[in-house]
């Protein structure tokens, strides 16, 4: 099991915007998170990566409790994400960004900054390295020298999940990763996402409106409903699950 | 062959290099001269401040507070006749070690609520100056602080530092130095993280950059080289009191960081070099100066957010753009 969550509840104002919810990701498989606006994925997300505190449960990660760690230690340990609004550093270049995404995997200080120690020389040549592998991997070899605010939608998408991916994670965790994009690019982000699961071998969890594209992509599912599990199967199972329906249509089926 | 290249692709700045080190030289004028001795000192503390606030994004307002804690240091320390170069590196690690413990609390809170928490520190800094009487003589400030301390040089002898050009030659080593180490922060990974919490701390943290401690290294770092640009002050002038540490006084470098250009190196020097030479030729418009330049901080900010050498480097890039643009037509015309 590579991570576990056991009655995690999270309440705004006495809002339960998740509750009670228990789940587990499998080591290397593609989990989707699906649900109607507002069933708590995002908030779930939220406290998974540590953004949130939640108001009771705990989060356990290889077997180790990660419940209410500062979210840098939380991605240090393994658990990278990407936000649902597209997260870069806009003010930087694509190549700044994914270094950033690296620099949790450097482990030169003040001093070795200062005095340009060996150390530093190393840190430097293995993320150049790693940032021109992950350039590739997602496609953006040619806008390694661009600004963000240059980059269409779609190469924004693909460079944050680059910046996620960067870090080596165990698992990453993609909030509508397809979100706003039309057709073609959207299969284009699948296959990445596709690539990074195979060649990679990182355990994918995502939140997705998309159901024909998850459908396709997930090997299994969890369906929230006003901030609890509804229903957890593979995608055949979920299309025809009367309570998945319901809570989607109100009667017809999904898929 | 190393440096060959070197100066290939960096005459410009050994050009100046060269220049700086030759202009005693070329200045007759002693105010002149000691103008830019203070343009030199002022550069230490705006690049100061430009890293916590350009490159961290961190609007630290108590920058002046810690400048005063490096004066009031030196000043008090070698007029208990410790050497100049013992009490310079211990009040700059004072502000320093002030810093980090200002900072634990006030780099929790984020945007202007940081700036306002750590205005009141530096308020309460100049305060603290002027009513610990029998530690600081209150506002009549410290006088007579001694000269550094001749130092040793091998084939020269001792060298004092009575001469403007000694002491200019003094300021501007510790420019060079705290310009080096500028650069080699910013231009690092370590760097690249103080820009990631300015620009997205909450993404910052997601990727797994400790923003606390990264905020916290900056401040720190910061105030050091306030510090040190504060000792030296008040070593060269002789005088010091809590108005040394006033908040006027981070208005006026936060006016060299933003008009010179934030968030980069050579942004704080040119600031520090050029408004202090404006503001003397509006001398005769005596207050009403502020005016002019609020109005000019507001254009500045809107149109050129990256300030004079920001809006320099634009400026570069478009001509090259428009040149490359033309190169590319006049091909298109020939073939």
């Amino acid at each position: 099991m590579l991570l576990e969550v056991k009655n995690l509840t999270k309440n705004f104002a006495g809002l339960a915007a998740v509750s009670n919810v228990s789940l587990q990701v499998r080591e290397g498989e593609i989990l989707a998170i699906v649900g109607p606006n507002g069933a708590g994925k995002t908030v779930l997300f939220g406290l998974i990566s540590g953004l949130l505190r939640p108001t009771r449960g705990q989060i356990y990660l290889q077997g180790e409790e990660i419940t209410g760690w500062k979210p840098h230690r939380i991605a240090c340990q393994g658990i990278a994400r990407t936000f649902q609004t597209t997260a870069l550093f806009d003010q930087l270049r694509v190549v700044d960004n994914l270094a950033i995404g690296y620099r949790q995997r450097t482990t030169g200080g003040f001093w070795s900054t200062l005095l340009h120690t060996r150390r530093w020389e190393e840190d430097k040549d293995r993320t150049t390295a790693k940032v021109m592998e992950i350039l590739s991997f997602i496609g953006l070899a040619e806008k390694a020298f661009h600004f963000v605010s240059t980059l269409s939608q779609a190469e924004q998408k693909r460079l944050s999940i680059g910046v996620a991916l960067i870090s080596q994670p165990k698992m990453i965790l993609l909030d509508e990763p397809t979100g706003g994009l039309i057709l073609e690019d959207t299969d284009e982000i699948t296959s990445l996402i596709r690539k990074i699961h195979e060649t990679a071998g990182i355990t994918v969890c995502l939140i997705e409106h998309k159901m024909r594209m998850v459908m396709d992509l997930a090997q299994r599912m969890i369906v929230l409903n006003f901030g609890s599990v509804i229903a957890e199967g593979t995608p055949g199972e979920i299309s025809n699950n009367p309570d998945v329906i319901e809570a989607y249509l109100g009667g017809e089926s999904i898929a | 062959m190393t440096w060959i290249k070197f100066l290939r692709e960096k005459w410009f700045y050994a050009l100046l290099l060269i220049l700086a080190l030759l202009l005693p030289l070329l200045i007759t004028n002693r105010y002149h001269f000691q103008i830019v001795i203070m343009g030199c000192l002022f550069s230490i503390a705006a690049l100061s401040l430009n890293l916590i606030l350009g490159y961290t994004g961190q609007a630290s307002m108590a920058h002046a507070g810690f400048f005063g804690i490096g004066a009031y240091g030196v000043a008090l320390l070698t007029k208990e006749g410790m050497s100049f170069w013992l009490a310079l590196p211990l009040s700059s690690l004072l502000a320093a070690l002030v810093g980090f413990l200002i900072g634990l609390p006030t780099l929790r809170a984020r945007g202007s609520y940081f700036a306002i928490s750590t205005m009141c520190f530096g308020v309460i800094i100049s305060i603290v100056a002027g009513n610990w009487i029998e530690l600081t003589g209150g506002y009549n400030g410290v006088v007579g602080i001694p000269l550094p301390n001749p130092i040793f040089l091998p084939g020269v002898g001792d060298l004092g530092f009575q001469t403007q050009a000694a002491q200019y030659y003094l300021v501007l080593a510790f420019l060079l130095l705290t310009l080096l180490i500028m650069h080699r922060l910013v231009y690092s990974l370590m760097g690249l993280g103080f820009m990631a919490i300015r620009n997205n701390e909450v993404l910052a943290g997601s990727v797994g950059i400790n923003t606390f401690a990264g905020k916290i290294l900056s401040f720190v770092v910061a105030n050091f080289f306030a510090g040190l640009a504060g000792g030296i002050y008040a070593s060269l002038i002789g005088t010091i009191s809590p108005a040394t540490a006033a908040l006027e006084q981070t208005f006026g470098w936060l006016i060299f960081v933003l008009l010179g250009g934030i968030a980069t190196l050579t942004g704080p020097i040119v600031g520090a070099f050029v408004i202090p030479v404006i503001m003397e030729y509006l001398q005769f418009l005596t207050e009403y100066r502020l005016i002019i330049f609020g109005v000019l901080l507001i254009v500045v900010i809107i149109y050129f957010p990256r300030g004079l050498m920001g809006g320099f480097t634009t400026l570069q890039q478009r001509v090259k753009d428009l040149y490359a643009q033309r190169r590319g037509e006049k091909r298109a015309a020939g073939g």
